[in-house]
């Protein structure tokens, strides 16, 4: 196990006050909420300043990090002294962050495990805080990735979950569990499946709740999506482009011949209409024009583009006044 | 490992979600919901109807107005500006993509 470097994440000096503490718990928060940044470890970054931050605010929970002693660097391999914790008194809970669950082993081996609501991310099922007796379970949620041809034809995919459960002598545990579930036809990105009674058991006689997932695509090779729209962009040869011609297009639902229209610039958009992401509405396919030159790499083919030069008398910068 | 295929429903723009799903998806009272409402986080798809229906994207907004909120302590008119702004940004993202896409060639 990692020994972690609270001060360090939220970056401040370790004799800072509570209140430089906040602020920049506030200032990270905001930077790495995982709805807000679009960086590719926020959420990671997010949990790590949260769990930080829930050590770091609390005077006791601070008083026993602190003597752990300024030897440990962030990253070394770290296991607990014994009685490590002696001499401290705890107030027990305290946890006012909500994916406590999701706090890393070190943080555990120190504080234990308090609460069970874990952490949202792929693969994982998370609770939504809240809690009661005798009421419907409640709903999970959970991050599905699906490849783009998936929502053209529908698909059933296999996913794994893992939700923190309470075992029958009160631990808290994580159960993993597969579902296999079908992928309806025309689903676009940051849409909901809701799967109903998947979500937690209900208390007593009443329903579980639900599982809601939210479909996430797997970035594509040449295709890029937005809401229905799908949008490749073509490499054409110069000849096709100037000349106009019929070329095979590929599309997630199979290949299409394309008509290319005479003098077609590089950048100019075609539209199949319908051709998108299946829906009441269907999206549309824009096909983007790329114009792609052949190397002159042989005497021949160099011959070829001095005779363009020479036969054409054609200025690509005369828009440009020179 | 279960061999059966689970079959869910898809949420999208023609999803009605009364206000019992919605809060329960979220964890929330009603009144929370009716809270975001007032301030124009999220919208039912008609005020006329005595019992109000949203849309699958007031599920998104309402989550991430959950989110906001308890994670970043964001007041319910500023969580209803973040959300604003937050999909003005996705769709200009989306735009500069296609442009750049463009002039990359």
């Amino acid at each position: 196990m990692d020994f972690k470097d609270y001060y360090e994440i939220m970056g401040v000096n370790k004799d800072a006050s509570q209140d430089e503490i906040k602020r920049a718990y506030r200032k990270l928060a905001r930077k790495y909420h995982p709805d807000v940044s679009k960086e590719a470890d926020a959420e990671a970054r997010f949990k790590e300043i949260g769990e930080a931050y829930e050590v770091l605010k609390d005077p006791e929970k601070r008083a026993a990090y602190d003597q752990l002693g300024s030897n440990w660097k962030a990253g070394q391999d770290f296991n607990p002294p014994p009685g490590w914790d002696a001499g401290f008194e705890f107030s027990g809970g305290g946890f006012t962050g909500s994916d406590n669950a999701d706090y890393s082993d070190f943080f555990e081996s120190l504080f234990g495990r308090g609460g069970f609501a874990a952490g949202a991310g792929a693969g994982r099922s998370y609770r939504t805080g809240g809690g009661g007796f005798n009421m419907r379970g409640q709903d999970h949620h959970a991050k599905i990735l699906i490849d783009l041809e998936d929502a053209y034809t529908g698909a059933s995919r296999a996913i794994t979950l893992q939700a923190p459960e309470m075992d029958a002598s009160g631990h808290v545990v994580n159960r993993t569990r597969t579902l296999n579930v079908k992928i309806p036809k025309g689903v676009k990105q940051g849409q909901r499946i809701r799967l109903s009674g998947q979500g937690a058991p209900g208390m007593g006689e009443a329903p579980a709740g639900d599982l809601y997932l939210e479909v996430e695509f797997k970035p594509h090779s040449i295709y890029r999506v937005d809401g229905h729209d799908v949008y490749l962009d073509l490499p054409l040869a110069p000849w096709e482009a100037a000349l106009g011609a019929k070329v095979k297009v590929p599309t997630p639902s199979g290949a299409l011949e394309v008509k290319i229209a005479k003098g077609t610039q590089a950048g100019r958009k075609m539209r199949l209409k319908g051709k998108g992401i299946p829906a009441t509405t269907p999206g549309d396919l824009y096909v983007v024009a790329q114009v792609v030159l052949p190397e002159a790499d042989t005497p021949e083919k160099e011959e070829l583009y001095r005779k363009m030069e020479h036969s054409m008398s054609f200025n690509p910068r005369s828009k440009l006044g020179v | 490992m279960t061999e059966q295929i689970l079959k869910g429903l898809l949420i999208d723009e023609q999803t009605e979600l009364t206000l019992k799903d919605l809060s329960h998806a979220c964890s929330c009272s009603a009144e929370w919901i009716i809270e975001l409402v007032e301030h124009g986080a999220i919208e039912p798809l008609s005020f006329q109807q005595t019992q109000w229906r949203f849309s699958g994207n007031s599920l998104r907004r309402a989550q991430t107005a959950m989110r906001l909120q308890r994670d970043l302590g964001i007041n319910l008119p500023g969580v209803a500006l973040a959300l604003d702004l937050l999909e003005q940004i996705e769709s200009l993202e989306s735009r500069l993509c296609q442009f750049e896409n463009l002039h990359k060639l």
